[in-house]
Order: C-alpha cells, then sequence, then structure tokens
C-alpha cells in the first residue's frame, strides 16, 4: 500500500515533467508566482530548459528506481517502517523537486534542507549497520555544504536586499566586486561543490553508496549529486558571472583543474576497488568530473556538453545501480569475488549491466557516447590545452573500460565458487518483474544513443539561456 | 528486391541468425546448425545480389538515422566495401561448414554461445564494411571486437583468458585512445565524415597535421596490426581454429586494413597525400612490420603462432600497397585483401584439420604428416605457395598489382621489401612442406590418424579450390576495383 502510493505520486510527478519539458521544448517558461505576489517580493516558481532537463531526471529515477525495487526494498526494510520509509523517499523527491522549481536563493535552501534531512533516513534505513557511519559522515559534510551555501546567500542578501535569483542579478551589479560578494561566491561555490561532492569533496559520497538500500543507491546517483551542480551552475552562471570581473576565468581556473582530478583520481580508485557498489561510486567521482569539466570551458558548447552529461550519466549511473539491486537479490555480497560465474546464473541481469557499462564507458551507439564528443569536441576548440583535456578524457574513458571490464570477466569468465553462494541452483534470476524495468533502463541507453534529439534539444537552450547571461 | 532492403537484409540476417541459433542451441544441435548454414546462404545472397548494382557503377545506399546533426548512421556501398563484404560472406559459409566438423570432432563446450557470436561478429563485418561514414564504420568496428572477444576466451582457462585481455586491451585502448579522437579531429575539422571519392581533408588539414592524423588512423585501427600494435594477433591464436581461419585470417584483420584503406582513399584522398610529405612515414613502418614480422615467424615453433605471424607481415603488404599512392597499387592493395584470404584461411583449416585428427600443434610434429593427410597437407601446400606468391596461386595476382603500383611511382623502397620478404616467406614456409612430405613419420605407436572429419576436408579444399581458381580468372575482382582510382592517372 505504502509503496503503491509513493510509486504512484512519483509516477505523477514524472508525468508533470514530461509535460513541462514538452511545453518547454514548445518555447515556453512557465513561471508561478505563489500566492499571486510578484516576483521580487512573493516566492516565484520557475521552470525553464535546465529545470525541465533536471526534474525529468530526478523524477524519472526515482519512479524507475521504485518501480524496480518493490521486492528489494520490501526484504531490505521492516514492515513497520516502511510506511515512513516511503515518505521520507517522497520528501527527498519533493525537496530535489522544490529545488529544480524555486527561483529564489532561499527556497533553494529549504527545500535542500528538506531533501538532504530526508536522504540521511533513506540512506540509513536499510539493514547494513555500517551505513550508519558512512550516514554520520554525509550528514556532517552535507550540514556544512548547507551552512556555507547559507552564509553566501546571507551575504548577498546583505549587500542586494533580495532573494529572488533574477533580482539579484540585476542588483549585485551596484554592489559588484565588493568584499562581501566575492566572499559569498566562495561559500557558495564550494558549499555546493561539497554537496555535489566534486574531487577532494567527494569522501561522502562512495560509503554512502554503498551502504545504502539498493534502490536508493540507483535513486541518488541518478539525480543526487545532480541537483547540486544545477544549484551551482545557477548561481556561478547567472548570478556572478556578469557581475564579477573576471568570475568566468576564476571559475575556470578552480574548476577545471579539480574536474581533471576527479576524472583522473575517481576512475583510478575504481579500478582497484573490488565492492561493485563501491567501485560504481568512484566513477561517479569521476563523472562528476567530466560534468565540471565541461562547464569549466565556459563555452555554449562545453556548457552543452556539461548538462547533456547530467542526463546521459543518469542514464548510464541508474540503470548500472538499477541491476546491481537485481544482483543483489540473489547475492548476499557484493564483492567481484562472490560475484564470479554470475553470469551463468543471471544472464539477462548481468547483460543489462554490460549494456549500462559500454554507455558509461561512452562506446558509440549508447547516451554516454553522444555526451563525450560533445565534450571533445568542446576541448578541441580550446587549442593547446583543449588537446590535453581530450588526452584527459580518453584516459578516463580507458581506464572506464578496465573497470567495467573486471565485471564482465569476474560475471562470466570465472568459474563459480559454490562453496560461497551456496548449491549450483539456488540462484536463479532476478524476478521479471524487477528485470523488465532494469531492461527499460538499459535499452534507453540505446534509445538516447541513437535518438539524441529531446536532450541534445534541452542541454543546448539551457546552456544558451546560462551563458546568455555573459556580457 | 530493392537495393535498400538488400543492404538492411545483409544487416540484420546475421543478428536475426544469432537469436534463432540461440533459441534452437537448447534443443537439437543439428537445428542449429542449420540455421548457421541457413544465415550464411541468406547473407551470401543479400550481399551478392548488390554486385551487379556497384559493377554497373552504382552506390546503393541507406540511412537509418541522424544521431547528431551531419552525424548519421548510415552505408553506402562502393567497390572496396563491397569486395570485403562479397569475401566474408561466402567465406562465412565454408567455414561454417568447418567449424560444424572442428567443434563436434573436438567436442568444444560452449558451442552454441560459439555460434552466435560468429553470426554477431559477421553482422559487424557487415556493417563495417558498408559504412557511409567514419561514425558508423566506428560503431561496427568496436562491435566486432566486443563480438569476438567471447570467441577467443572460448577455451576459459586461466591462460585462455590471459591472451585475450591482451587481445582485448591492445584493440580496446588503440581504437578509444587513437582511432576516435582521429575521426572526432576530422569531424571537428570538417563538419564531415562521409567516405567521399577524392578525400575531404583537402584545405582543412594540412602541413605536419596529416602526418600525426594519419599515424592515429593507422595506430588505432590496430586490428591491421601494424608494428607495435600487432601483439593482439598471436594472442589471438587461443581460439578454437575456425575463430583463426575466418575472423583473424580474414574478417577482423581485414577490417583494419580495410579502414586504412578506406581512409586514404576516401577520407584524405590518394592525390592530396601523395603530395603532402608528411605521410610518407607510413610506406617505412609497412616495410619495417612486413620484414620484421616474417624474421618472428622463421622462429616460431608453433604452427597457429607462424601462422600469426605471417598474416602481421601479409596485412603490411595491403598497408604498404595503400602507402604507394598509385592507382595500381590501390588496386594491388584491394585484391590482395582478397587473395591472402583465400590462401591464409585455407592454411588455418590445414592447421586446424591437423589438430582434430591428431592433436599436434607444434611443427616438429609435422614430420610425413603430409602421408597420413595427403588431403589436407595438399591444401596446406597451396596456401603457403600463394604466401610465397608463387604462380598458379592467388597470392601471385595481388603482387603483381603491387608490384606495378611500385615501378608506377619508382618506389623502390616498396621493391625491395617485397622481394625480400618473398625470400623470407619461402624460409619459412619449404621447410615445413618439405617436412610434412619427405621427412620420416614419427607419429608414436598408437597415436595413428588419417584425415580430419569430412566437413573440416570439404572446406580445406574449397578454399584450396578457391586460391587456385582466383589466379586463373580474377577479372570480375580487377574490373571491381579499378573503380576505386578510374578517373585518376
Amino acid at each position: 500500500m505504502a509503496w503503491a502510493a509513493a510509486t504512484a505520486a512519483s509516477a505523477a510527478s514524472f508525468a508533470i515533467a514530461v509535460q513541462l519539458t514538452a511545453g518547454v521544448l514548445g518555447g515556453q517558461e512557465y513561471r508561478y508566482a505563489l500566492g499571486g505576489w510578484p516576483a521580487p517580493y512573493g516566492i516565484e516558481l520557475l521552470v525553464d530548459s535546465f529545470s525541465a532537463l533536471l526534474l525529468l531526471i530526478a523524477t524519472g529515477a526515482s519512479t524507475l528506481a521504485l518501480l524496480a525495487g518493490k521486492a528489494s526494498l520490501e526484504g531490505e526494510i521492516e514492515l513497520r517502517r516502511q510506511p515512513l520509509f516511503y515518505s521520507a523517499w517522497l520528501l527527498a523527491l519533493a525537496g530535489f523537486a522544490g529545488i529544480l522549481v524555486a527561483a529564489d536563493a532561499f527556497n533553494i535552501f529549504v527545500f535542500m534542507e528538506i531533501s538532504s534531512l530526508s536522504s540521511y533516513v533513506l540512506v540509513a534505513g536499510g539493514p547494513d549497520r555500517r551505513a550508519l557511519p558512512a550516514v554520520f559522515k554525509y550528514l556532517l559534510m552535507g550540514t556544512i555544504g548547507a551552512t556555507f551555501y547559507l552564509i553566501g546567500v546571507g551575504l548577498v542578501y546583505m549587500m542586494t536586499g533580495t532573494l529572488n535569483l533574477a533580482d539579484m542579478e540585476l542588483r549585485i551589479h551596484e554592489v559588484a566586486d565588493q568584499k562581501p560578494i566575492l566572499v559569498a561566491a566562495g561559500f557558495i561555490t564550494v558549499g555546493l561543490a561539497l554537496k555535489a561532492a566534486l574531487f577532494p569533496l567527494h569522501v561522502w559520497l562512495p560509503n554512502a553508496y554503498t551502504y545504502a538500500p539498493h534502490a536508493v543507491s540507483a535513486f541518488f546517483a541518478a539525480c543526487a549529486t545532480k541537483v547540486a551542480l544545477y544549484v551551482l551552475l545557477r548561481f556561478d552562471f547567472v548570478v556572478f558571472q556578469q557581475n564579477l570581473t573576471g568570475h568566468d576565468q576564476q571559475f575556470a581556473a578552480y574548476l577545471m583543474p579539480l574536474a581533471v582530478l576527479a576524472i583522473l583520481f575517481g576512475s583510478a580508485v575504481a579500478l582497484f576497488e573490488s565492492n561493485l557498489k563501491r567501485l560504481l561510486a568512484y566513477s561517479s567521482v569521476a563523472q562528476i568530473g567530466y560534468i565540471l569539466l565541461g562547464a569549466s570551458l565556459v563555452t555554449i558548447g562545453g556548457l552543452s556538453a556539461s548538462l547533456l552529461h547530467m542526463f546521459n550519466h543518469a542514464l548510464a549511473k541508474g540503470a548500472l545501480f538499477l541491476a546491481v539491486m537485481a544482483i543483489a537479490m540473489r547475492y548476499s555480497r557484493l564483492d567481484l569475488q562472490h560475484l564470479a560465474g554470475a553470469a551463468k546464473r543471471m544472464p539477462w541481469t548481468l547483460s543489462a549491466l554490460v549494456v549500462a557499462g559500454l554507455s558509461l564507458i561512452g562506446v558509440p551507439g549508447t547516451a554516454g557516447f553522444i555526451s563525450k564528443w560533445y565534450l571533445v569536441t568542446a576541448a578541441l576548440d580550446e587549442g593547446a590545452l583543449g588537446i590535453a583535456l581530450v588526452a584527459v578524457i580518453v584516459v578516463g574513458s580507458l581506464m572506464a573500460v578496465v573497470y567495467i571490464w573486471r565485471i564482465v570477466e569476474a560475471a562470466w569468465f570465472e568459474p563459480a565458487d559454490d562453496s560461497a553462494t551456496g548449491p549450483a541452483g539456488t540462484i536463479r534470476e532476478a524476478p521479471v518483474a524487477m528485470l523488465a524495468i532494469v531492461w527499460l533502463a538499459a535499452l534507453a541507453n540505446i534509445y538516447f544513443g541513437l535518438a539524441t534529439d529531446l536532450p541534445r534539444e534541452l542541454a543546448t537552450r539551457a546552456a544558451i539561456s546560462l551563458l546568455g547571461h555573459l556580457p | 528486391m530493392s537495393p535498400e532492403s538488400l543492404i538492411l537484409g545483409a544487416l540484420a540476417l546475421p543478428l536475426a541468425g544469432a537469436v534463432l541459433i540461440g533459441v534452437t542451441g537448447r534443443g537439437s544441435a543439428n537445428l542449429r546448425e542449420a540455421m548457421t548454414l541457413l544465415t550464411a546462404g541468406g547473407l551470401i545472397y543479400c550481399v551478392w545480389s548488390l554486385l551487379p548494382f556497384v559493377n554497373a557503377g552504382e552506390r546503393p545506399a541507406l540511412a537509418l538515422i541522424e544521431v547528431l546533426p551531419g552525424i548519421e548512421l548510415a552505408f553506402r556501398v562502393e567497390p572496396l566495401g563491397m569486395m570485403f563484404a562479397a569475401l566474408a560472406s561466402g567465406l562465412w559459409l565454408i567455414n561454417s561448414i568447418y567449424s560444424i566438423g572442428y567443434m563436434r570432432g573436438n567436442r568444444e563446450q560452449n558451442q552454441t554461445r560459439f555460434y552466435v557470436m560468429f553470426a554477431i561478429s559477421l553482422a559487424a563485418t557487415m556493417g563495417i564494411a558498408f559504412a557511409a561514414n567514419l561514425f558508423t564504420l566506428f560503431i561496427f568496428y568496436e562491435m566486432l571486437t566486443l563480438g569476438t572477444y567471447p570467441l577467443v576466451a572460448h577455451k576459459g582457462d586461466p591462460k585462455t583468458v590471459r591472451s585475450a585481455r591482451v587481445y582485448l586491451g591492445v584493440l580496446i585502448s588503440a581504437s578509444i585512445g587513437l582511432l576516435l579522437p582521429a575521426i572526432i579531429w576530422v569531424y571537428a575539422a570538417t563538419g564531415t565524415g562521409n567516405f567521399t571519392p577524392g578525400g575531404i581533408l583537402r584545405g582543412h588539414v594540412e602541413g605536419p597535421a596529416i602526418g600525426l592524423l594519419l599515424g592515429l588512423f593507422v595506430f588505432g585501427a590496430a586490428k591491421a596490426a601494424v608494428m607495435p600494435v600487432h601483439r593482439w594477433l598471436p594472442a589471438a591464436m587461443v581460439a578454437p581454429t575456425p575463430v583463426s581461419a575466418l575472423l583473424h585470417a580474414v574478417a577482423v584483420v581485414k577490417a583494419g586494413v580495410f579502414t586504412i584503406t578506406k581512409v586514404i582513399v576516401y577520407v584524405f584522398g590518394v592525390d592530396f597525400l601523395f603530395s603532402e610529405p608528411s605521410s610518407g612515414w607510413l610506406l617505412y613502418a609497412a616495410a619495417f612490420t612486413i620484414i620484421a614480422a616474417s624474421v618472428v615467424a622463421l622462429r616460431q615453433q608453433n604452427l597457429k603462432r607462424l601462422l600469426a605471424y605471417s598474416t602481421v607481415a601479409q596485412l603490411s603488404y595491403v598497408v604498404m600497397a595503400a602507402a604507394i599512392l598509385k592507382p595500381l597499387a590501390e588496386v594491388g592493395a584491394a585484391i590482395h585483401m582478397l587473395a591472402h584470404a583465400f590462401g591464409k584461411i585455407t592454411l588455418f583449416f590445414a592447421a586446424g584439420a591437423i589438430y582434430t585428427a591428431s592433436k599436434k600443434t607444434e611443427l616438429r610434429q609435422m614430420r610425413g604428416i603430409g602421408r597420413r593427410m595427403p588431403i589436407t597437407m595438399t591444401a596446406f601446400t597451396i596456401g603457403a605457395l600463394s604466401m610465397v606468391g608463387v604462380p598458379p596461386t592467388a597470392g601471385f595476382v595481388s603482387k603483381w598489382y603491387i608490384l606495378a603500383g611500385a615501378f608506377q611511382a619508382d618506389n623502390y623502397v616498396a621493391l625491395g621489401t617485397i622481394i625480400a620478404s618473398t625470400a623470407l616467406n619461402a624460409a619459412y614456409f619449404l621447410p615445413i612442406i618439405y617436412m610434412a612430405w619427405f621427412a620420416k613419420d614419427q607419429t608414436p605407436p598408437g597415436k595413428e590418424h588419417g584425415e580430419a572429419p569430412f566437413a573440416a576436408v570439404l572446406a580445406l579444399v574449397l578454399t584450396a579450390a578457391l586460391t587456385i581458381g582466383f589466379f586463373l580468372y580474377n577479372a570480375p575482382a580487377y574490373e571491381l576495383e579499378a573503380q576505386l582510382v578510374r578517373g585518376q592517372p
């Protein structure tokens, strides 16, 4: 019952997101003044192409994770706590959606807190006791991030007297380049980078993803950090870019090296990680690097690549974690050595995992390729620096080949170890309902690798509108 | 049928076949084998029906979807691809007959997976042959790498898996690390990646950058095994012999040299590349590979590894011929793909037949084997003579054109390399032939054997006949490939 209500609510919000996207693609921008109070004074909600893109990701991820996750969650959460758990899930979704539609800085903070607090509950909700220290770390760092953000917003409010982002952009002009604004830009960027798990502020992420209930990992891996990145890009491009002299260069100078390090470090750790979920979590750290690398070029091409990669990475990583959830239905431990020979027992699940893995690598014909193509093309416009960046992207992709291949090799080519998993025959394919969703997610990676219009259109429009604020 | 539906058929049929093979494989092995043969027959029909169109100067095309603006999944049949597709589809049928004999004769495991992956690999090969642009080519190139991996790792023991890892590691790193950046470079510079007669790069990329781009293509297409990216080919020899025969003597390796030739002819443009001094290194790299691989082959003790190194050398013949950059040499490059395929598949068939009948794999075990397996060793001899380039075999025809092209360009490096390597080829093949026919048989008592199963023998007789037949009748191939360079001096 609780599950049905949560899924219905999530599916309804997905349907709304689809409708909003259709409207946005038709050239519309949705604005809603809450309580009838006009914009700078009242609370404004705003949906443009950027928010629509992220709304699709967040509501889609939540819906698929819920649909596929029924059996898995029933196994992991005690019966009496299930209603509370699903409420927390919906609160998290509401928080994410709220961040994406709110047009003023303070409400973004409020929704951020709603989503964070409920995320802590979700991550800690599983049976794994190791989730508790993980969530404590997550809570500490998440709170620091949110506080930094709030300090920054407070400083801006002090100087401009407004919280509405559009209004802020205009008024900040009068106080541009004054110390409090510069400090605010620093606080906001760092605070959000913390929430977005940008290297080296990523330390909360691997354990939180690893020990969370499997359905929650799928939900969060697809959208949680991206929502924080959304706010980061909104602030840095809309509010600050035009108003602080040289902000584009500073932004690039700080974030580009970190993005490069994130790609190299995240992938390198994933190479040696033996727990499946943690391996994918470190790969997420690397992928956040790709997203920020595109943005740090501060060009239309780079920014489109970055937004497109948000969408495509959500597809790939979401599908991967859904497949992991299906594996976890049958295997109690997710170490690669325990998964030896798994493909003989769960061929469909593992094949879906490989399809999603190919997308993560960026093999042509999958969604992941499209965003990498955009990223490389954008980087090549930068001359010598661009060639170095392309080298980084290539090295990162090659490492992705290796860490995905380790999974394939374990699942297909290692002989099954019966002593670890019980006698042969006890492990069957995952439930059909779950499998169907896993494959739906995997095939979406192929679909959006061939029919690229929708995400490309949204990403390009969003990039143009974000960069439209550049002088 | 219209040419469009024939192209679609050539791509879809092996995939549909893979599904059918997978489904029937659970029930009856005979039905499964029937599916393989049926699919191979259907594929031949689709591909060979396209031949009259191409001969008439048409270029049947099929565009599936536009993935990004200017980047399409599209197919276009031109002479080079036509020949490659006709070759691969034709040999697949013969190879399937051989596979049945080999796989049953050796009681291999996982036979259904084997036939399924084989069909998928053929679909990928068709995609490579008919690709209309670099993007489409790359997609199917990667599909072929991934599709052949389970075939290489077929045995599944640790040693095999280690070799298969080398195979995959070299091919994937080279293609993602070098070939893909080269392709993106071309798209970024010209806005297109369509294969266009005369090339597309003129006026967009110039000077030393041309040499660099060429390098990215040549070493990125590691399937062509130009040194130093040749290591995967000897490693791939752990696969069952039918895989080595069709994929690592024909489909996969030819996909590599095919990519390089196609890029030289349709992306760089022969004349443009000839006028760019920075592209000159390719000839030397290929010449070095020919000589070095032949020398390495001299020292091999294992028959299949020897054949692998011989393949490395022969592939660089194609690359070197293409790098001579003269019309006749381009034709020679195309025809050598054909000629080498007939000879080398015969040699591998023979090696596999010997293994099936006697479990012999090393050269020293071949003493006197000609008297036990006369048909197999006759075919082996024909294949070996074709490698050396002796008439009346296919190898002579292509060498003739390559030499003619080298004379057109007064290219003495190429001439010298061909002469030296012919001598080296003779030096490592003739002793085997001598040993097989004239040395004293040393098979230990109790291990007597005769010929391999009938299906295997039939297949190798067919390919040996093709090797001779191609010497006698090769006009259609020349006519087809001459279209490549028509209108050029």
